[in-house]
């Protein structure tokens, strides 16, 4: 049971920005901007930020969801990158400039302060832009707060990862606001 | 040294939002709702829910803009300052109290949040949408801090940066300024 009176069997977000749309539109353009506006780190690249901090938040349906997006993104070749992120970055089989990311990404899940030059200077030197480092940094930060909001309202988290599949096809077309039951 | 760059005469936040603006737009509409918008909270209320959580996240930058505005919209400089320090004795209402471990508990991580505490502002009067709302905001300040911080931004070289910015936030609100903020510059 979420801690608000929220639409029934809505999963996560949806539920939310469902009883609040007014600020739910904001949050859903903000997502928009970030995962599927312009950038030069692919759309999969960005889930991949996305599901990597979820899950250090330990929020299992933006984690589960935007894992799912991810994999969708990739496409079935590739779509196992996404579990071996999850599970083990430093090992898994992305680019040197996405572990550098990826790290720092982490860093900001834990706080602001920990993200230090020489994370700075990794990333840099596998490549990573200005507006790369600051998208990492603002879409880890975004995170943070849809994490909380999820999970700081108790709203309901499907626990069977099937019912992730078609959220993640969904969600791989955009992000755009549900609209009232 | 911020590990971007970034305009030099904006520290803070204003200068990641000015560096780019199609992702600082929702950002600053979503502020702009849940701080200035209509609510049973008063302003100083949502200010005072920020400058718990930018304090708790350690953002020097967030904490001092923050108690700054929630200062003025509240005419003393001990409400805030006492928030900060223990929000059970600070001179603020029951349902506030309620609202502001909320607030702290979201900044920890949102599961968190307990069923008890949701009872505790539900009893002290506080409805749905004030604690959907105290959640939000929280979890916004927990973007906001750690993008601030995460980014290495400047503070500013004056204290009294703070005191025109709490004035522009309360009399002007959080968009984007129409002219820009080049008559910033020194």
């Amino acid at each position: 049971m979420a801690h608000i009176n929220v639409p029934e069997g809505v999963p996560g977000i949806r539920s939310l920005v469902m009883f609040r749309p007014e600020t739910g539109k904001y949050l859903y353009e903000l997502a928009q901007v970030l995962l599927r506006g312009e950038s030069t780190l692919s759309e999969a690249e960005r889930e991949l930020i996305a599901a990597h901090v979820s899950s250090r938040n330990q929020c299992f349906f933006c984690m589960s969801s935007h894992a799912a997006a991810a994999r969708c993104l990739y496409g079935d070749e590739e779509a196992l990158i996404v579990d071996e992120v999850l599970h083990d970055v430093q090992n898994a089989p992305v680019s040197d400039k996405m572990k550098a990311l990826l790290n720092i990404a982490g860093k900001v899940q834990i706080l602001g302060k920990e993200v230090s030059p020489e994370d700075i200077t990794m990333a840099r030197a596998a490549g990573a832009t200005d507006r790369e480092l600051h998208d990492t940094v603002l879409i880890a930060a975004a995170f943070c707060m849809y994490n909380r909001y999820v999970d700081g309202l108790a709203s309901f988290t499907p626990t069977d990862p099937e019912a992730y599949v078609e959220m993640g096809k969904r969600m791989a077309k955009g992000y755009v606001l549900p609209q009232q039951q | 040294m911020p590990y971007i760059e970034l305009e030099s005469h904006l520290p803070g936040i204003t200068g990641l939002l000015e560096y780019r603006k199609d992702s600082a737009q929702p950002i600053r509409d979503l502020t702009q709702y849940l701080l200035r918008g209509p609510s049973t909270l008063s302003e100083a209320e949502r200010e005072l829910i920020a400058t718990v959580v930018s304090y708790g996240n350690e953002c020097t930058f967030c904490t001092t803009a923050h108690t700054a505005a929630a200062d003025l919209l509240i005419g003393d400089h001990e409400t805030a300052k006492q928030v900060k320090q223990n929000i059970e004795t600070a001179p603020v209402s029951e349902k506030m109290k309620a609202l502001l471990t909320i607030a702290s508990l979201t900044r920890k991580g949102g599961k968190n949040v307990s069923a008890e505490i949701i009872e505790r502002a539900k009893a002290a009067g506080a409805t749905d949408i004030e604690i959907h709302d105290t959640v939000l905001i929280a979890a916004l300040f927990c973007l906001y801090n750690r993008y601030v911080d995460g980014l290495a931004t400047a503070l500013p070289a004056e204290v009294g940066y703070y005191d025109t910015l709490a004035e522009r936030i309360v009399n002007h609100g959080y968009t984007r300024l129409p002219q820009g903020y080049d008559h910033l510059k020194k």
